[in-house]
């Protein structure tokens, strides 16, 4: 049974009407019905094609967040192969928030990372709702040091909604936490590729999300609080993360338009969790794509660019 | 009588009368509610003598009182792009810049100024809390770049005053990436080998400690100062429950090891000073003797270490 989004209302209208057609199953006329069926299904998929075309920043916010789109494990299942996760910060503690891990990306050896936001009741909780505390994030350097020793690039998937705010993730030192990992990714002499494949939210993804190429997907979004955190802090109303994700231009495509991402992946009609297996397809193509733009340089010269690229950020917008 | 004295003395009388204006005149302390005189508080560097709560600078007092001679070269920072997201609330962002450039006669959050301390030259930057809650936007974290490539480039011994309540919301993600943009500038002055010391001030939070901030040699914190990434209201409100005593306070980060000393504010420039000598970054003082060698202290002898100073101590 599929999940359909409050603005999804006309398409999940007409497909009802499919449903009921088909439950009559050999009643009436053939013929007439199955007519009826493409006729009403041509008009489902156009209204949601028009939807698509013109989402809000705030509807994109729920494409981004859909329970159905696919995440980091189905991006590793797809893409890596013989993908292999590794355990622990050596310090204090594992973190599910964070997946990282070895494996090879078409052939070649490659660190994965990435934020899991889990599947199910029982995933989610194992997870943390992929909101990290700080042994993900120290995890996170552990794998990209080793991959900078082992000279294999590096692949961050991100999809938090921010870092764990909790008691412990404090006394741990979250914030010290996520200004070391971003400043792995910088002195990574391979290079890094991050994709923010659903939601990219405030440090707990810059941790990982600073790379030599950032990739975002159609709708997913890249903020420096979540809707509901601005709209509090602004309007000391979390109600209003509506306007929140309006004003605060969260979009890829507002993004793109900043000079803040390199790339966007187009989504199926519908969005990533329609056609997941398409979606982790395209994406891996633009992740192949830019590996390639960055293929035989020396580890100076990939930090150098990295650090270009950062500091032109906001110069000219 | 002249013209003169009718025109001129009305005028100076109201420039002593608008002096007098009873709120600038005491100031309450905020943990004990003592009265204090602000020239005293003043005098001893915000510090309240009783309590020895530690009020907020503005960054142009912080500099005065942490430069020799109340003497430094202001470091010009870069202009940004205005406004890039067009963005409004209640009001436009643009006329909030406004106000708060009237009230500070500032630019922008972040100040930088080059100087000396105790006579060794340093570069600092000081985060005022008085413009838009010392938030890190594009010019701030512009400021903290130029700051620290000038600091690079002098080869000068980097000193961070930070006070902030995080990322400017009204810049949006270009507000985010200051945290690899000023951490590349972190990572670029590294190469140096130059002490990079952060001043943790009250408040600290958000953006800033998740990057620059949290990146120093050594970070020393004034007493009292709440430091955090996540503000303590939304950490209430996810895990509901009342957090505990002292939580996110410089003591407090002291012990679970965030922090390396936490320095009343009269001990900051020698503890500095003495600090970048230790590094290398200024020869020692020849009169005076070695530095005393600090050793980790437990609980009970750790009065004997530079945070704690008696503030009577302090007044003379």
């Amino acid at each position: 049974m599929r999940t359909y989004l409050d603005f999804e209302k006309p398409v999940a209208d007409l497909q009802g009407k499919v449903q009921e057609l088909r439950s009559l199953g050999d009643e009436g006329d053939a013929v007439a019905i199955n007519d009826e069926i493409n006729r009403l299904e041509a008009r489902a998929d156009q209204a949601l094609g028009e939807i698509y075309a013109k989402l809000t920043p705030w509807q994109k916010t729920q494409v981004a967040r859909h329970p159905d789109r696919p995440h980091f494990v189905d991006y590793a299942k797809a893409l890596i192969e013989d993908f292999t996760p590794l355990a622990g910060d050596r310090s204090f503690a594992e973190d599910a928030a964070v997946v990282a891990g070895l494996g090879r990306f078409r052939g070649r050896g490659i660190a994965v990372i990435g934020h899991e936001k889990g599947s199910d009741t029982e995933s989610r909780l194992k997870h943390n709702f992929g909101m990290a505390r700080p042994e993900g994030y120290r995890k996170a350097v552990r794998i990209m040091e080793m991959a900078d020793r082992f000279s294999i690039p590096v692949l961050a998937l991100v999809d938090t909604a921010g870092a764990y705010p909790g008691v412990g993730a404090e006394e741990r030192g979250q914030a010290e936490a996520i200004a070391r990992s971003t400043e792995a990714c910088l002195q990574l002499g391979v290079p890094n590729v991050a994709v923010i494949i659903g939601e990219g939210g405030s440090g707990g993804a810059v941790a990982i999300a600073t790379a030599s190429k950032v990739i975002m997907l159609e709708h997913s979004i890249y903020t420096v609080a979540s809707p509901e955190a601005s709209a509090s802090i602004l309007w000391h109303d979390s109600s209003r993360a509506q306007d929140a994700a309006t004003a605060m231009k969260i979009t890829a495509q507002d993004l793109s338009r900043f000079g803040v991402i390199d790339t966007i992946v187009e989504e199926p009609v519908g969005g990533a969790h329609r056609r997941p297996e398409e979606t982790v397809k395209a994406t891996g193509e633009a992740i192949a794509d830019a590996f390639a733009t960055l293929d035989n340089l020396p580890p100076d010269e990939v930090r150098r660019q990295r650090r270009e690229k950062y500091l032109a950020i906001g110069r000219q917008v | 009588m002249s013209w003169i004295s009718n025109v001129v003395r009305p005028k100076i009388r109201n420039l002593l009368a608008k002096r007098e204006v009873p709120e600038n005149l005491w100031i309450k302390c905020p943990e004990t509610g003592e009265m204090v005189f602000h020239r005293d508080l003043e005098a001893n560097h915000f510090v309240v003598p009783g309590s020895g709560y530690h009020m907020r600078m503005t960054g142009r007092q912080r500099f005065e009182h942490f430069f020799d001679d109340s003497s430094w070269e202001t470091i010009p920072t870069p202009d940004v792009p205005l406004d890039p997201l067009k963005f409004r609330d209640e009001r436009r962002y643009t006329d909030r810049l406004k106000d708060a450039r009237a009230k500070t006669s500032l630019t922008d959050a972040v100040m930088v100024g080059a100087g000396n301390v105790e006579s060794v030259p340093v570069v600092a930057a000081v985060q005022d809390f008085s413009f838009m809650g010392g938030s890190l936007g594009m010019a701030a974290g512009e400021a903290v770049v130029t700051a620290l490539l000038t600091a690079k480039e002098r080869r000068r011994p980097f000193v961070l005053f930070a006070a902030s309540g995080g990322a400017r919301m009204q810049e949006g993600v270009l507000a985010l990436m200051q945290l690899p943009r000023t951490t590349v500038a972190v990572e670029a002055f590294r190469e140096e080998k130059l002490p990079y010391i952060v001043v943790l001030t009250n408040p600290t939070t958000g953006g800033v400690t998740a990057s620059y901030a949290m990146l120093g040699d050594i970070h020393i914190a004034e007493p009292g100062a709440l430091i955090g990434f996540a503000g303590p209201r939304v950490i209430e409100q996810t895990i509901r429950e009342k957090l505990p005593e002292g939580f996110q306070r410089s003591e407090y980060l002291r012990e679970h090891g965030m922090v390396d000393l936490v320095v009343h504010r009269h001990q900051l420039r020698e503890t500095i000073a003495r600090l970048c000598r230790v590094l290398g970054a200024a020869p020692m003082p020849e009169p005076e003797p070695e530095p005393e060698i600090l050793e980790p202290v437990d609980e009970e002898a750790s009065s004997d270490l530079p945070d704690v100073v008696e503030p009577e101590d302090q007044t003379a």
